[in-house]
């Protein structure tokens, strides 16, 4: 029964020749394409590098509270004192000192550390749930075309067609302030969540047909193979056979589809920032860091520094792993 | 041919139509009043009546669109008596709160992002390409390794960093480009491109990371292929190899993706427009989406989506010049 449960993707597991003690003959190991995949990714430097930084980034984001109450400052927190006359920080290198590792913001006097490690935050969490909710829609739309056939792919083929045709940016810098002003008149300042809900809602809304595409083109293909009917002749539902037959066979290009999508929503989210239509103030956000430095470049360029970074290798560490997770689990290519 | 750009037509005609009805909807229903919306903060209920009449906005939903299609084909006139508007076609709509036509808003602009994604992309597409292309060639080479690394990265740079990088390294602190400008081509050439060049060199170098990557790997593949090997038998000289035939098939794929990038970026370059503060259709939209200047923006979504179809047609009519493999039906 477990065979029927989990059938192989591939050809079958890959057996890979051992070289035993001399004397002995070779030792034979069968491996299943996953252990593979992971043999593959661990062997891989960039790989490793990149996801040793993301999961320091990741931990510094979900320990942002801790590292405050560690060093005792809040990202709100301004150090007015620090600041001249002009508004700039004053010491070398935009006010870096042994209480502010990275300086102070100019004009506002906060830490820029503290606002850094909280922007993290917001970045992180609205890329990965927008890549979540991506995945969510495009998974179950394209399953839904590549069984359904008929009208209802047809449908679906030009729903994505059109959605394409949408200019995915404009829309967001336009929809994300007309659907607050619906839900908020101009005296209320509209909560952080409802914020950062709307923006989850669009990047999802509009991002999910490459993932459709991917499935229904996968669905496809697999929906005729043997244990696809071998399935339904032992009795199975539909249901069992899309999620337990079919999704385990698809669940790998559905992996690297999401560890490409973060970087991308990461630094789109920087972008509506960068315009004012992100994440509003006071909530810490890379973009809107960025966008506020502008004034400051030919003055304190490490501001526009700092942030700028950040957002570059964070986006540059997941597109190298997103690579290496490509290149461990497609079984044809030769590394 | 002709049935196959006649079937293309009538499909994009649909898409926008269907584009047309889902901004419309958005930008005119969802509001709670686009009037109150578009009048300002200090209106008073008379003003917002009064711009509601003159604008059209009290009329029901479908009429509303019916009069904004026929005012894009044959203009309309807002208003009446004092008030008169006149809007000859294409009219995009009035803004209130700039007190001109649309159209008029979109013709200032357009120009100036025109200017952007055109020079960038003749940037992108020349330096990406040439650098995929020598690097397919040099392949596992000091130069081709050094190439992946730079497109590497630069596929990972964001405008908004690199741009303010450029700025204070070539602006700020060396002074060797002015401030970015936009001076009209008509007016002077050459002021036209020194003011341009900062946006050009960000937008070209950051983009053609991502064509040389695309472009070295597909000339590898074609390279490897049997016609290449053929062409090569029949003694033909190596440059001629490279570029007759291994090229012409590698670029296919490239004119797709590069007509779809040059239509997206027509709709507004905003990050270039905000950093270098150039008054394009992208600082447009940001500056009409900060007041909620609902006919600015509907405008520039619109036209955004006009140059992504019009741009997914030439690139499929482009395919049949320049890959002979390619047959259209």
């Amino acid at each position: 029964m477990s065979e029927l449960s989990h059938p192989p993707a591939a050809p079958g597991p890959d057996i890979e020749a051992v070289p035993g003690p001399a004397g002995r003959p070779a030792e034979f190991v069968g491996r299943s394409p996953g252990q593979l995949a992971w043999l593959r990714l661990k062997r891989d430097r960039t790989a490793r590098a990149s996801a040793v930084t993301l999961a320091v980034a990741a931990l510094v984001a979900l320990g942002a509270p801790l590292l405050g109450r560690l060093t005792g400052i809040d990202p709100t927190d301004k150090f007015a004192d620090r600041l001249n006359d002009f508004g700039m920080p004053i010491g070398y290198a935009g006010g870096i000192s042994a209480d502010h590792w990275l300086g102070l913001e100019p004009g506002s006097g906060r830490d820029i550390l503290m606002q850094l490690v909280y922007g993290l935050r917001t970045s992180l969490f609205i890329a990965f749930t927008s890549a979540l909710v991506a995945t969510g829609i495009g998974v179950a739309v394209g399953v839904l075309a590549g069984w359904a056939r008929g009208w209802l792919d047809s449908a679906v083929n030009w729903l994505i067609d059109l959605t394409l045709a949408f200019p995915f940016l404009i829309f967001a810098l336009a929809v994300i302030p007309i659907l607050q002003d619906r839900f908020y008149s101009d005296r209320e300042a509209p909560s952080p969540a409802f914020r950062v809900a709307l923006i989850v809602a669009t990047f999802g809304l509009f991002s999910w047909t490459y993932t459709a595409r991917l499935v229904r083109g996968q669905v496809i293909s697999l929906r005729e193979r043997e244990f696809v009917d071998a399935a339904r002749a032992a009795g199975a539902g539909t249901a069992h056979i899309l999620l337990r037959q079919l999704l385990p066979n698809i669940w790998a290009p559905i992996l690297v589809t999401v560890s490409l999508m973060v970087p991308q929503f990461i630094a789109i989210e920087a972008a509506l920032a960068f315009v004012n239509i992100g994440v509003t103030e006071p909530t810490p956000d890379l973009g809107r860091m960025i966008f506020n430095s502008i004034g400051y470049v030919a003055s304190d360029p490490w501001y526009t520094l700092f942030p700028g970074l950040t957002v570059f290798l964070l986006v540059l560490a997941f597109n190298l792993l997103g690579d290496a997770l490509r290149d461990s689990l497609d079984p044809r290519s030769t590394r | 041919m002709l049935r196959f750009v006649v079937r293309r037509l009538l499909v994009a005609a649909l898409t926008l139509v269907v584009i047309s009805l889902v901004t419309f909807g958005l930008f005119f229903a969802v509001p709670s009043s686009p009037a109150k919306v578009m009048c300002g903060k200090n209106c008073t209920a008379e003003d917002i009546a009064q711009v509601e009449r003159r604008l059209g906005i009290d009329q029901p939903l479908p009429r509303q669109y019916a009069d904004f299609v026929h005012g894009v084909f044959a203009g309309r006139t807002y208003g009446e008596g004092d008030f008169r508007q006149d809007c000859p076609a294409p009219c995009l709509g009035y803004s209130f709160r700039n007190n001109q036509p649309v159209t008029e808003i979109v013709a200032q602009r357009a120009p100036v992002t025109f200017s952007i994604v055109l020079g960038g992309a003749v940037l992108w597409l020349g330096l990406g390409v040439s650098l995929g292309m020598v690097s397919a060639l040099r392949r596992g080479t000091a130069f081709d390794r050094a190439a992946i690394g730079v497109t590497l990265a630069g596929a990972s740079m964001q405008v908004y960093f690199f741009g303010l990088i450029l700025l204070y390294l070539l602006v700020y602190s060396t002074g060797l480009l002015p401030f970015p400008s936009y001076t009209p081509l008509t007016e002077s050439p050459l002021r036209w491109a020194a003011g341009l060049l900062l946006p050009w060199m960000t937008l070209g170098f950051l983009n053609s990371a991502l064509y040389a990557r695309l472009s070295r790997a597909q000339m590898l593949e074609t390279l490897s292929e049997d016609f290449v090997r053929t062409a090569r038998a029949k003694g033909l000289p190596a440059r001629k190899v490279h570029t007759r035939h291994a090229l012409r098939a590698a670029i296919t794929p490239i004119v797709t993706i590069a007509g779809l990038d040059i239509g997206t970026s027509l709709g507004g370059t905003f990050i270039t427009e905000t950093i270098f503060g150039l008054q394009g259709l992208g600082k447009a939209t940001v500056e009409a989406v900060q007041f909620l200047n609902l006919p600015v923006v509907m405008a520039t979504v619109l036209l955004a989506a006009v140059f992504i179809v019009v741009a997914n047609i030439v690139v499929d009519v482009l395919y049949a010049v320049i890959d002979p493999r390619v047959r259209l039906s």
